[in-house]
């Protein structure tokens, strides 16, 4: 674990893996040191900002050795922060009303949504496997495009970071034979719902953006909504299932 | 006018000049779900606008980009303009900036263009109440979070978010200079440059270009070069951080800055010295220089 300045009112923390970012904003999200004012994991590192007025960087860097993520924490993982997949951890929602659309969907979501921060509970994904680019990934990957889509769903994920742009996720779990580089060439418009892959992740744009992830699909479910609270469905540590729906799901 | 002394407080844009925006505080504690904090460009602005009319800090005012702003108010009220000088008119007659002023009910006030800086702020007794959204009024030009940009016809309804009234008649305010100086702190990335990014960064003047908005002050000058080709894997950025592309060219993140960035940050401009990078236009130079220290957390020259 490296800690790197980053500031007069924030300090980089870097560490070898997505795993040791996980365990390190679920330690800093449980116990965070006093006077931290936001924790903002991403691929490597994890962000602690603070108030100057409260603490120090001094005070703050001998607060964060303590709870460095390491092989002795490595058991006692968080009540508060199940492994993903746990059995028994899906919504009795499931399979989601989002499949069928309309109001039962948002009734839905807000109820996973409430549960996400603290607790957080299973989100369900319904996939259209029918992206534009199912076929590239398929010369890319040397794998059927029936078996993307199985190996897409094949799990467990859960939301590593956010970035990019509001509510997107970085969701973490990928199987290893669909990590791909980005395209070579971004779209410059990618539809809100669409749902990509790109190096380790994979994730569904909340809204039409530019774009340089593969295209494999399309959800209905509202990933970003600014009139709920939170407002971001996917939020970092919660697990993600993926489901096919509709007419062009799996071939088997 | 009965009828209008019913209907709550509110101001009524007759032109927003090139672009103008609600702003306040922003939206802090939202960055692990992809949000920026937003807010004031220009926050020591903001907040002096805010305590020379009597409001509470996190009230929210007008950010007016380049001058332009024209605004009648429909209520008696009070305002204080501060940030990017501007000449200034109050139905007709010309009022100073940094200081508490009376405004009658109909008067028109006219923003002309700042002669330095770019961003001004118009501060009302009771702060600008449009709803909030995610817990702030601020705009987030990149996210395109918050209340819309300002336009023709727009009509801002006023809040109650005032303590006392102010006892302060005017505000000194340090004069913007042609070559600012920004202060700042080494890192988080410095090791991913060469051994002389640094001394690079300190020894000459960039030249702040046109397409510096909300989101960064891009520059033009001597390019930092790399150490490692390697790709940085995305990380959280802060508003202030230097970030340089791969063209060399950096860029300082201002409030609208990306929650996350894939470039690597070589340096942090200081927090107190934020304001002044955001008061900064095309074409004219400023001067990096290191922090030397951290008192209380903050760093001193």
């Amino acid at each position: 674990m490296r800690i790197l300045p980053c500031g007069d009112e924030a300090l980089l923390v870097e560490v070898a893996n997505l795993q040791e970012v996980e365990d390190l904003y679920v330690r800093l999200r449980r116990d965070t040191p006093p006077g931290v004012t936001d924790l903002v994991p991403a691929a490597r590192t994890v962000l602690v900002a603070f108030d100057p007025t409260t603490t120090g960087p001094a005070r703050l860097r001998a607060q964060l050795h303590e709870v460095s993520p390491g092989p002795a924490g490595r058991g006692s993982r968080p009540t508060g922060a199940p492994a993903p997949g746990t059995p028994g951890r899906d919504t009795p929602a499931s399979p989601p009303a989002a499949v069928t659309g309309g109001d039962g969907s948002r009734a839905a979501a807000d109820a996973i949504v409430t549960a996400a921060e603290d607790a957080p509970s299973t989100v369900i994904i319904p996939v259209r496997y029918d992206g534009p680019d199912l076929v590239d990934l398929a010369r890319l990957t040397g794998l059927t495009p029936a078996q993307i889509i199985r190996r897409h769903m094949r799990g467990p994920h859960r939301v590593a970071f956010c970035g990019f742009a509001p509510g997107f996720a970085y969701i973490a779990g990928l199987d290893a034979g669909l990590r791909v580089p980005r395209r070579d060439s971004p779209r410059t418009r990618v539809p809100a719902g669409a749902v990509a892959i790109a190096d380790e992740f994979t994730g569904v744009y909340p809204r039409a953006s530019p774009g340089g992830w593969h295209l494999i699909g399309r959800t209905d479910l509202t990933v970003f909504d600014l009139t709920r609270d939170p407002p971001a469905l996917l939020a970092p540590g919660t697990p993600v299932r993926f489901v096919a729906v509709g007419a062009a799901s799996v071939r088997t | 006018m009965t009828g209008a002394s019913q209907r709550s407080a509110e101001i009524a844009i007759v032109a927003p000049g090139p672009f103008a925006t609600v702003q306040d505080l922003g939206r802090p504690g939202l960055a692990h779900l992809g949000i920026t904090r937003s807010g004031a460009a220009d926050r020591h602005s903001l907040l002096l606008a805010n305590r020379l009319v009597g409001n509470l800090t996190g009230a929210a005012a007008i950010e007016v980009t380049y001058g332009g702003l024209i605004v009648r108010f429909t209520h008696p009220g009070m305002i204080a303009v501060t940030g990017a000088p501007c000449p200034l008119e109050l139905s007709g007659r010309e009022i100073g900036m940094y200081a508490p002023v009376d405004v009658q009910a109909g008067a028109l006030l006219r923003v002309g263009a700042p002669a330095r800086g770019v961003r001004t702020y118009l501060g009302i007794r009771g702060g600008v109440d449009v709803p909030a959204v995610l817990g702030s009024r601020s705009r987030d030009t990149l996210a395109g979070i918050g209340p819309e940009p300002l336009v023709a016809g727009t009509r801002l309804p006023l809040g109650g978010e005032m303590s006392d009234p102010p006892t302060v008649d005017l505000a000194p305010h340090a004069r913007y200079v042609d070559e600012p100086e920004l202060r700042v702190l080494a890192g988080p990335r410095t090791d991913w440059f060469t051994a002389d990014a640094l001394r690079t960064l300190w020894a000459k003047a960039y030249e702040v270009t046109t397409d510096s908005d909300r989101v960064g002050v891009r520059l033009r000058g001597p390019a930092m070069r790399r150490r490692t080709t390697a790709e940085l894997p995305s990380e959280a950025v802060v508003a202030g951080g230097i970030q340089i592309p791969p063209s060399g060219q950096p860029v300082i993140f201002l409030a609208d800055h990306p929650v996350t960035g894939g470039y690597p940050v070589l340096g942090v401009v200081a927090t107190e010295d934020l304001p002044l990078a955001a008061q900064c236009r095309p074409g004219q130079l400023l001067r990096f220089r290191p922090a030397r220290r951290l008192v209380n957390g903050l760093p001193t020259r």
